[in-house]
């Protein structure tokens, strides 16, 4: 198998040969910030393509086709449009909260992306509570949502605001709950160590039902988080306008529109990383033959095909379900997936110690 | 390299590229003024008084209700981590902690907390 630390250690090596020690570090450093922001950028370019067609195919249209080859670059063009656009001052609105609001939610999205493990050697931090980290700053989003429709002064994005809070906040609960199972299934909270757990069989396999309901919990209240599909109340077009962005402009609102599909993404990430095997290939104990060739499929392939598969479910739920009530909404979470996954968590426990 | 070296420096670059944005945004973007583009995107009608009101409480009591499961599940997930090792003990313990959670969310059930009005 190829990994990417090959690469990572032969840069490191160079550099330390030709540098001194604190250059070198210093070049590292860019690099990363460099790599980081290219990768940021391009998926999500290639999210809002791959949305815009898939939500297109479901609704029996072509999607965008005219700019480049089958409108390949039409996110691109959508891209500097909107770096382009004018940045509106509005009169009532608090200056420096509605401005930090829309850096929260960016700052919060890329500090998650940055701890994802997309092949061995290839994440950029890796904290031994990687899975408490991964909760803690993910939901420092909700603290720029809020944020952004109270400073807006504007009744309908603080009605979305409000409703966002209320959304996002139940919903980690389940989140915690349901990546608690596979903690206790893997003993760890490092990310990299929980997908090397995985070579001989992947969780969703190694945990029998108990991974599985957490997976469907996971997946239900992770595509909640990100504030999409049949969960979109907080920005409910017929209703809000825009919900919580209503007032932003320019690429102020392209910060929340990227953060969108970047939690998505990494809702799927996290998704891959815990309960999919990571970047690990498909092994079956006793198949040598099969497990040889699935060899040969690089990590990041696998990595990246698990986790459009994840993202290829949160769009077909999105463009397939109708929106929620905020009590129906409340009611899913707090009657259902939040007693579920309590049970969940003591049936884990017990499938662990008596299995 | 520490992990917190790391954070920081996804932190800088997090914050690089809003800042580099926004100035991007700010040097090509048109400027213009005119005096009813400053005003709240809401009806086409000049908007009745201020936002920063007191709004519905119901959002507030589920924000309670999480905060104590919130701290709970801060709780649990130490004994996650450790639990192949506690076994049998740490799960007699531990189910004593999930009965009060259990019961602390029947009884808002019950009072009607998760009830929206």
């Amino acid at each position: 198998m190829f990994h990417f630390n090959v690469v990572t250690d032969w840069i490191d090596e160079f550099l330390h040969t030709y540098l001194l020690d604190g250059w070198a570090l210093f070049i590292e450093f860019v690099l990363i910030g460099l790599i980081l922001l290219t990768a940021y950028a391009v998926l999500a370019l290639i999210l809002i393509y791959v949305e815009r067609k898939i939500c297109a195919f479901f609704q029996c249209r072509l999607g965008p086709t005219r700019v480049g080859p089958l409108g390949l670059f039409q996110s691109v063009a959508d891209m500097i449009k909107i770096l382009l656009k004018e940045l509106i001052k509005i009169n009532k609105v608090d200056p420096l909260l509605f401005r930090l609001a829309a850096f929260l939610v960016i700052i919060a999205s890329i500090c998650t992306f940055g701890a994802i493990p997309f092949d061995k050697g290839l994440h950029v931090i890796d904290f031994n509570i990687g899975v408490f980290y991964l909760l803690a700053i993910s939901s420092l989003g909700v603290v720029g949502i809020l944020l952004a429709g109270w400073s807006s002064n504007n009744k309908y994005t603080m009605i979305g605001a409000m409703r966002s809070g209320a959304q996002l906040i139940s919903y980690e609960l389940s989140c915690g709950l349901s990546l608690m199972t596979i903690i206790m299934l893997s003993g760890t909270m490092q990310l990299s160590v929980i997908v090397e757990q995985q070579d001989y069989a992947w969780n969703i396999f190694r945990g029998g039902i108990p991974a599985v309901i957490a997976f469907v919990i996971y997946l239900i209240a992770g595509h909640a988080e990100t504030n999409r599909g049949p969960f979109d109340l907080p920005e409910a077009e017929s209703e809000l306008t825009a919900g919580y962005h209503t007032e932003y402009s320019g690429i102020q609102f392209g910060f929340f529109y990227l953060a969108e599909y970047l939690n998505m993404f990494i809702i799927a990430a996290i998704a891959t990383t815990l309960f999919l095997g990571g970047w690990m290939p498909l092994h079956v104990p006793g198949w040598e033959s099969f497990n040889e060739v699935m060899n040969y499929i690089p990590p990041v392939l696998w990595f990246f095909g698990k986790t459009f598969f994840c993202v290829f479910l949160a769009l077909w739920v999105r463009w397939t379900m109708p929106r929620l009530r905020i009590d129906q909404l409340l009611n899913l979470e707090w009657k259902i997936l939040m007693p579920l996954s309590l049970l969940n968590i003591i049936f884990m426990a017990l499938w662990i110690i008596y299995w | 390299m520490s992990n917190s070296a790391l954070f920081s420096v996804v932190l800088v670059t997090a914050i690089f590229m809003v800042v580099a944005a926004l100035l991007i945004a700010w040097l090509l973007a048109p400027k213009s003024t005119n005096p009813v583009k400053g005003e709240p995107y809401e009806c086409g009608i000049p908007t009745r008084g201020t936002s920063w009101s007191q709004f519905k409480v119901g959002y507030y009591l589920f924000a309670i209700l999480y905060l104590v499961f919130d701290v709970e599940t801060v709780l649990l997930f130490p004994w996650a981590t450790i639990m192949k090792d506690l076994s049998t003990q740490g799960l007699v313990c531990m189910a004593f902690f999930f009965i009060i959670l259990t019961f602390g969310l029947a009884y808002a059930w019950k009072k009607g907390a998760l009830k929206w009005k």
